[in-house]
């Protein structure tokens, strides 16, 4: 299931951000660079990431696209060492112009290996998130929040009756969509999304990937992958990062038949990476 | 190697038999030898622990005939008196445990996450190094310590004096067990909680010290039953008391120091007593280790 | 540790014209105390270690300036200790505390070295926890047990058996070492008790830096034709060596301070004597004697002035054991 094959889309327009103007500009990262100590990571990145919209950023292992990934919600700076420079628009706003901690409130990150936290259950581990900030809510509402999560992550049937139970119970599957609920369940403006798929069997993975196919109408996705068949099954537009550089951002079916620079050929006919 | 051949075959000479025939003596002297060796170590094995069974097998034989009710409830009987207890005594030890974790868990936890934290500046390595070097301090060295610091200035023994010497010797232990459990927590957790928004502290605090807890009551268990034992440091601080006290402003009875003064007693009622206490305060501390050991392998897996 | 660049949120937000949200709510300032007191927090409670141990210092220095200042340097090397007369030497205490520590390292050593290899090389399965518990908890039983357990049970037997034994039946009492009349009450059994105490350090020690020699070594070694024992000698033990030197270190820093065991079972005695059978004196076990009967404030600077000998020399034998088994951790 793909967007391409899905007749009932809504006709937004696919020839990239800039052209007509029909969707939204949710982030705008304008000649971001991001350094771990003296190695130059992330090298002058300037992109749209549209509303709405799923963006697969792809890449060989090593070309900064989880470092890149981690600079939209400020998490490239926790490690040691680590910063960046340059803008990074939310709405127009500059995340790095307020503390960080507001901006992670708003936009949500799923990593490449699940992460419940152990000494919690698993409706605590959804509604992880809402007990920080501005997001106080009493109990019958943290428990329908937490029923919504589950429910968009697809995996409100399998846990139902065992809410209370912990969450290192559930297989390696459950656990990423669980992630993905405790992330959806602060009502993230974007969700930002690191190889979510790479330590899941092949059925998780297909519920994960119809799962962010169903999301992107409410919000915006930015998918780290490194199997080009799953970005072109899930995204609208795809990044390809190369060496730290962007090298060509564009809507994923004229990406994958025909792209631009030759480079971004190589990779997706498999001559390297 | 069996026998020496010639590279283009042919019966070994004279001078080949006679270097192969050496080499294999020599073969069997050190195979002899290696035998030996390895005997001596299961024998080493066996001395090795021979004393701790031997204590263990002579406390039960001593003490546990002793241990009745009353030991449990009532305090010393003069000398001469069979019977008796050291209730005071028992009580005495908790007391003065409280005092010291009082003082040495929070600083120990908080050092402890300051070291996992941040683990290699300047402040870090000193207080990790200091902190084994701590741990290896003459206990009676805590004693004067807190005496010159609690007692000779007010010029009187008290149960909070010697709670505080035990308090010190907790802290290095119990700064090594947390770092160790906290850095077992992995990044990843941490990373999963900032991205929710958890700001620093509470990151800290509401998940990787509490994954981590398990670990550290653990590690803070071991170390109260280490101080639990202890007599030196309490000599001239805690002092000790025949009589029922619980008031932190005077000197308190302790199982150690009581075994401590019965042992060197020369009453048998009074050394069967000794004994007594013996049984309940190794019951307890065995217990307690082994049962830090049975919680850590489980959670983290063998590894010995 | 960022270097984020970090503009007014409001200047920022008026720059591109875009209605702003609040820029920093209540639960951000919040947060940012929260960091603050945190880091604080946990930063001066790693403070408080090495201010422990500079206060130790300072205390017990102070304490015992009096006396060391009276005697100087004959404080280390007279015998007179006569609180009658206001003589302190604590040459004896000295001597006891090197005596018996020695003796304990002599005998703990190979029997911790031999238990560690057995246990890290090759012990079956079924035997390794246990041996390993057994030896373990030697460390955590508490010091006044084994003084209880020797005043009755050691002490007996030497004085009943190994003592006579050694000094008649082997004929070692020949030697100043093993003659002169068998009180039980010894430097033998201190340097005996010792021995046990110190031995589960020791082994923990070897057994770690010996479980972390890469199976390369031995496979090695191996390869080469070397027996069992040989791989052990030639191959394993010599890359671990300075971490076994550091756990042996460590085993005498220990021994060095203890202090009930040793005072319940050495005699007490302000005595140099070359035999192993006579009472003595640690500077452990002086303090622990003495301290709470001490006539007079020179007599408690002088005990004082013990411990912190005694303070100085196990800060420098444990720093050093620190650092050597430091030092193999790197070398991994």
């Amino acid at each position: 299931m793909s967007p391409h094959d899905d007749a009932t889309a809504p006709a937004t327009d696919r020839s990239g951000p800039a052209a007509s103007g029909a969707p939204a500009i949710r982030i705008a990262v304008d000649d971001l660079n991001a350094y771990f100590g003296q190695v130059h990571a992330v090298r002058h990145v300037t992109v749209a990431l549209p509303d709405s919209h799923v963006t697969a950023i792809i890449g060989p292992s090593g070309c900064g696209k989880s470092t890149f990934l981690r600079c939209l919600n400020r998490m490239h700076e926790t490690i040691p060492n680590a910063r960046a420079t340059g803008k990074v628009l939310l709405d127009g706003h500059d995340i790095y112009a307020v503390s960080p901690v507001a901006v992670r409130r708003q936009i949500g990150m799923v990593f490449q290996r699940p992460t419940p936290f152990p000494t919690m259950s698993i409706r605590e581990n959804v509604a992880a998130g809402l007990v920080v900030g501005d997001r106080r809510s009493n109990r019958k509402q943290q428990h329908e929040i937490v029923e919504r999560a589950l429910k968009r992550a697809a995996l409100w049937d399998e846990v139902k009756d065992r809410l209370k139970t912990s969450a290192t119970g559930l297989s390696g599957g459950q656990q990423q969509r669980l992630c993905i609920a405790r992330a959806l369940a602060t009502d993230p403006e974007v969700l930002l999304l690191d190889e979510p798929t790479a330590s899941l069997d092949p059925i998780s993975t297909q519920k994960v990937e119809e799962l962010i196919y169903e999301l992107r109408t409410e919000v915006t996705v930015v998918i780290v992958t490194h199997n080009m068949q799953q970005a072109a099954r899930v995204s609208d537009q795809t990044a390809f990062f190369l060496g730290g550089e962007l090298i060509e951002v564009a809507p994923t079916e004229t990406m994958f038949t025909s792209p631009s620079d030759e480079r971004t050929e190589s990779y997706i006919t498999g001559r390297f990476g | 190697m069996a026998t020496a051949q010639t590279t283009w075959g042919g019966a070994p000479s004279g001078r080949q038999r006679a270097v192969a025939e050496r080499t294999q003596r020599s073969i069997r002297r050190r195979r002899v030898r290696s035998h030996i060796m390895i005997g001596l170590m299961y024998a080493a094995a066996v001395i090795a622990i021979l004393p701790l069974l031997l204590i263990v097998i002579h406390l039960l034989r001593m003490g546990a005939s002793s241990l009745n009710l009353a030991f449990f409830t009532q305090t010393q009987r003069p000398p001469g008196e069979a019977g008796g207890g050291m209730a005071n005594a028992i009580v005495g030890t908790l007391i003065l445990i409280a005092i010291a974790s009082a003082v040495g868990l929070p600083v120990g936890i908080g050092a402890g996450l300051y070291l996992a934290e941040k683990r290699a500046t300047l402040l870090a390595t000193t207080v990790r190094f200091l902190a084994d070097v701590l741990n290896g301090l003459p206990s009676i060295v805590m004693g004067i310590f807190a005496w010159s610091l609690l007692v000779k200035p007010v010029k009187h023994f008290s149960a909070l004096a010697g709670g505080m010497a035990l308090g010190a010797m907790m802290i290095p232990m119990v700064t090594r067990t947390t770092e160790e459990m906290v850095r077992l927590v992995p990044i990843s957790l941490r990373e999963a909680a900032l991205a929710l928004g958890y700001s620093r502290w509470r990151t800290s605090l509401s998940i990787v010290l509490r994954t981590a807890l398990g670990g550290i009551v653990t590690g803070a268990l071991v170390a109260m039953a280490r101080i639990a034992g202890e007599t030196a440091p309490l000599l001239f601080t805690a002092l000790g008391n025949q009589f029922w006290s619980t008031s932190l402003r005077a000197p308190i009875a302790a199982l150690p120091l009581q075994i401590y003064n019965y042992a060197i007693s020369p009453y048998d009622e009074w050394h069967t007593q000794a004994w007594a206490a013996a049984v309940v305060l190794v019951g307890i501390v065995l217990v307690i280790s082994l049962a830090a050991r049975v919680a850590t392998r489980r959670r983290y897996g063998a590894g010995d | 540790m960022t270097e984020i660049v970090a503009r007014d949120a409001a200047q920022a937000a008026a720059a591109t014209g875009v209605p702003t949200r609040p820029s920093r709510s209540w639960t951000e300032i919040g947060s940012e105390i929260g960091d603050r007191i945190y880091s604080w927090s946990i930063t001066g409670f790693a403070a408080f270690v090495p201010i422990l141990l500079l206060l130790i210092f300072l205390a017990v220095g102070l304490a015992a300036w009096p006396a060391l200042r009276t005697f100087g340097f004959s404080f280390l090397t007279s015998s007179d200790w006569d609180p009658v007369a206001g003589h302190f030497g604590a040459a004896p205490a000295i001597y006891g505390t090197i005596v018996s520590s020695l003796l304990a390292l002599l005998i703990a050593t190979p029997l911790a070295l031999g238990v560690a290899v057995f246990l890290s090389e090759f012990a079956p399965p079924w035997l390794r926890q246990p041996v390993a518990f057994g030896v373990d908890m030697l460390a955590a039983v508490p010091s006044v047990i084994y003084g209880l357990w020797g005043i009755f049970v050691l002490i007996p037997f030497l004085r009943e058996f190994l003592m006579p034994f050694l000094r008649d039946t082997l004929h070692l009492g020949v030697l100043p070492l093993f003659n002169g009349p068998a009180y039980g009450s010894s430097m033998l059994a201190a340097g005996l008790i010792l021995a046990i105490m110190c031995l589960p350090y020791i082994s923990a020690v070897t057994r770690e830096v010996l479980l972390a020699v890469p199976r390369s070594q031995r496979e090695a070694a191996v390869g080469l034709g070397a027996t069992r024992w040989e791989v052990i000698r030639d191959a394993v033990i010599p890359y671990a060596r300075s971490g076994i030197i550091g756990g042996i270190i460590l085993g005498l820093g220990r021994a060095l301070g203890e202090t009930m065991a040793v005072t319940m079972l050495i005699g007490n005695r302000h005595e140099i004597s070359a035999s192993l059978f006579a009472p003595g004196y640690t500077m452990a076990s002086l303090i622990a004697n003495e301290f709470s009967e001490a006539t007079g404030d020179l007599h408690l600077s002088a005990l004082m002035a013990v411990g912190f000998v005694l303070l100085l020399v196990t800060f420098l034998v444990n720093a050093i054991a620190r650092w050597l088994v430091w030092q193999t951790a790197k070398e991994r």
